[in-house]
């Protein structure tokens, strides 16, 4: 019975490491608009450091987790049918977490002024982003174990990015009706854009998702 | 004292036995090795120390039905009738037609009755003939079933994938070897079958355990199967793995237990006993074809994800094949003993 125990004790070692992976991307999340939020609110503080530095560790244990998970499903061959759409779904959902990352590394080493007029709309572009990255995590955890519910939260993570791309346009169009100075209105709108872009690329992996979720149900 | 000739005659019905370890074996195996669910060492392994078992415990039910086909009580005529089948089913995969090593017996033993003058055993004959229709049909009705089961299980129990994936490489073992031990019960008799009847090889003792001719016939019978299956299956597997490539895992491994599942019921002795026991009808112990038994899973699998998918071109050879292997291996066999007994001098009757 040895090689049996052996097989489920590899599967449950990897379930958990998948797992462990998606609460990392949420985990990301979460620490991303408490990031954001500060640094609207109180600017470049300690606090916001901190919350930085989480960030990049999350990505790097998110990093070595995904190697893990990629090593263990080929060097074991398992799910071959799916195995590649798995790999698809890590990758894609660790760009995220690079995101997270790279943005808040630009609030750090920019330093940009948000006049306080604008700080809301940042705020609620931040939110509606972090929700869709929430749905997403959530649509992920369902490929695994219940592929029928992948699109009803595709459906949700497809809304909330529809309306940071509504709450986006507002923003930049407030920003160039500001009276600042072009190259401050160039430099707000990229920061909009790069938040924005996250639930951008989030409604990506939920379109790849969709995917995979028809073929694991056919 | 065991005469040399025994041996050389015995050689046709081990050759058909490796060539059905080395093709059906595909049916048991071919596709969890194919997708890598299984390594092919294990699959052989497993597939050889169950075919075995089969055929030594289980084999006899099948071996009487074609005993009363035809009681081949020469040596040299149960020789022919072993070649001729083997022949016609080297010749049809040769021709790329799928090919039964059931029918291609049961054919060549009617061979052998009509250069006889043997008159062939009507009543067994639409036995075995109706089930070369029932096996396919059944098959596919008992996928459905399991298809259904699943598909309806599987949207109320919230399995992890990479669990799913643990306990698919689990059934693919244990339906393999359900398989195998079905595909020996069930297809031993096309391989020493014919010989049953001469009681070729004396009895041996063994230890405490004396072996009698039919016993010793299911032994060797059983090596012969997996020889084939650890010389020449890993190719067939393979192969046969990456033609069903585009059914899912889950429809493979449906194929594989609906395949194994008729493969015994047609073998099961004690499942006979059982439901003659009830008063129900039994179901004939008859040997039938794997590759037919996969085949009618895969065409039930089809119908429910929609006709079209059925390939109606490959079915159409599929069902050429049935009609054109027994009378290839009839006509065989009566021109190889018209042979054998007028050009070689012996006696096949």
């Amino acid at each position: 019975m040895a090689p049996n125990l052996s097989l489920f004790g590899r599967t449950k070692q990897l379930e958990l490491q998948i797992d462990s992976f998606f609460d990392k991307v949420s985990e990301a999340a979460v620490v991303f608009r408490l990031g954001v939020r500060v640094y609207l609110k109180e600017g470049y503080t300690e606090e916001f450091v901190t919350r930085l530095d989480r960030v990049v560790e999350l990505e790097s244990e998110a990093d070595v987790l995904r190697r893990d998970i990629e090593k263990h499903l080929y060097s074991n061959t398992l799910i071959p049918d799916s195995r590649g759409d798995v790999l698809g779904l890590i990758e894609t959902m660790d760009q995220l977490l690079s995101e997270f990352e790279d943005t808040l590394w630009a609030f750090s080493i920019e330093k940009p002024t948000i006049p306080e007029e604008l700080g809301s709309g940042y705020r609620k572009l931040t939110n509606m982003v972090i929700k869709s990255v929430d749905e997403l995590a959530l649509s992920g955890r369902a490929f695994f174990r219940s592929p029928h519910d992948v699109p009803a939260y595709n459906h949700k993570v497809i809304l909330y990015e529809k309306e940071a791309d509504k709450i986006s346009l507002n923003l930049k169009t407030a920003i160039f009706d500001s009276s600042l100075d072009l190259s401050f209105k160039i430099q707000l709108r990229e920061f909009a854009d790069r938040i924005d872009g996250i639930a951008d690329l989030a409604e990506d992996v939920a379109d790849r998702l969709a995917i995979y979720a028809i073929k694991r149900l056919t | 004292m065991l005469d040399p000739l025994v041996l050389i005659f015995l050689t046709s019905g081990l050759f058909l036995g490796w060539a059905l370890g080395a093709n059906d074996a595909g049916n048991v195996f071919g596709t969890a090795v194919g997708t890598k669910m299984v390594s092919w060492r294990t699959a052989a392994i497993i597939c050889s120390i169950f075919v075995v078992l089969g055929a030594i415990v289980s084999g006899a039910g099948t071996s009487q039905t074609l005993g009363k086909l035809g009681a081949i009580s020469a040596l040299p005529g149960a020789f022919m009738t072993a070649l001729s089948a083997a022949f016609a089913v080297y010749a049809m995969t040769k021709f790329g037609l799928p090919v039964s090593t059931s029918q291609a017996i049961v054919g060549a033993i009617i061979g052998w009755n009509f250069f006889s003058n043997n008159p062939t055993d009507i009543s067994t004959l639409t036995k075995v003939l109706s089930t070369w229709i029932i096996c396919p049909l059944l098959s596919g009705v008992i996928a459905i079933i399991l298809y259904q089961t699943i598909k309806f299980s599987a949207q109320r129990v919230h399995i992890h994938m990479i669990r799913a994936d643990a306990y698919q490489r689990v059934a693919l073992i244990v339906a393999g070897a359900l398989g195998a031990y079905s595909l020996g019960a069930n297809n031993i008799a096309n391989v020493v079958g014919v010989f049953i009847p001469a009681q070729p090889l004396p009895p041996v003792q063994i230890g405490g355990l004396l072996l009698s001719s039919t016993q010793q016939l299911f032994v060797l019978g059983g090596l012969s199967i997996a020889l084939g299956v650890f010389t020449y299956s890993k190719r067939v597997m393979m192969t046969l793995g990456s033609d069903l490539g585009r059914l899912s895992a889950t429809s493979a491994l449906i194929a594989v237990i609906s395949h194994s599942i008729v493969l015994f019921m047609f073998a099961s002795v004690g499942l006979e006993a059982w439901l003659a026991g009830l008063g129900l009808p039994t179901i004939p112990l008859v040997p039938v074809s794997s590759s037919q038994a996969v085949v009618g899973a895969i065409v039930g699998i089809s119908i429910l994800q929609g006709a079209a998918a059925i390939r109606w071109l490959v079915l159409a050879k599929i069902i050429f094949g049935w009609v054109i292997t027994p009378v290839a291996a009839c006509v065989l066999c009566f021109i190889g003993l018209f042979f054998l007994q007028n050009v070689f001098g012996m006696v096949v009757i």
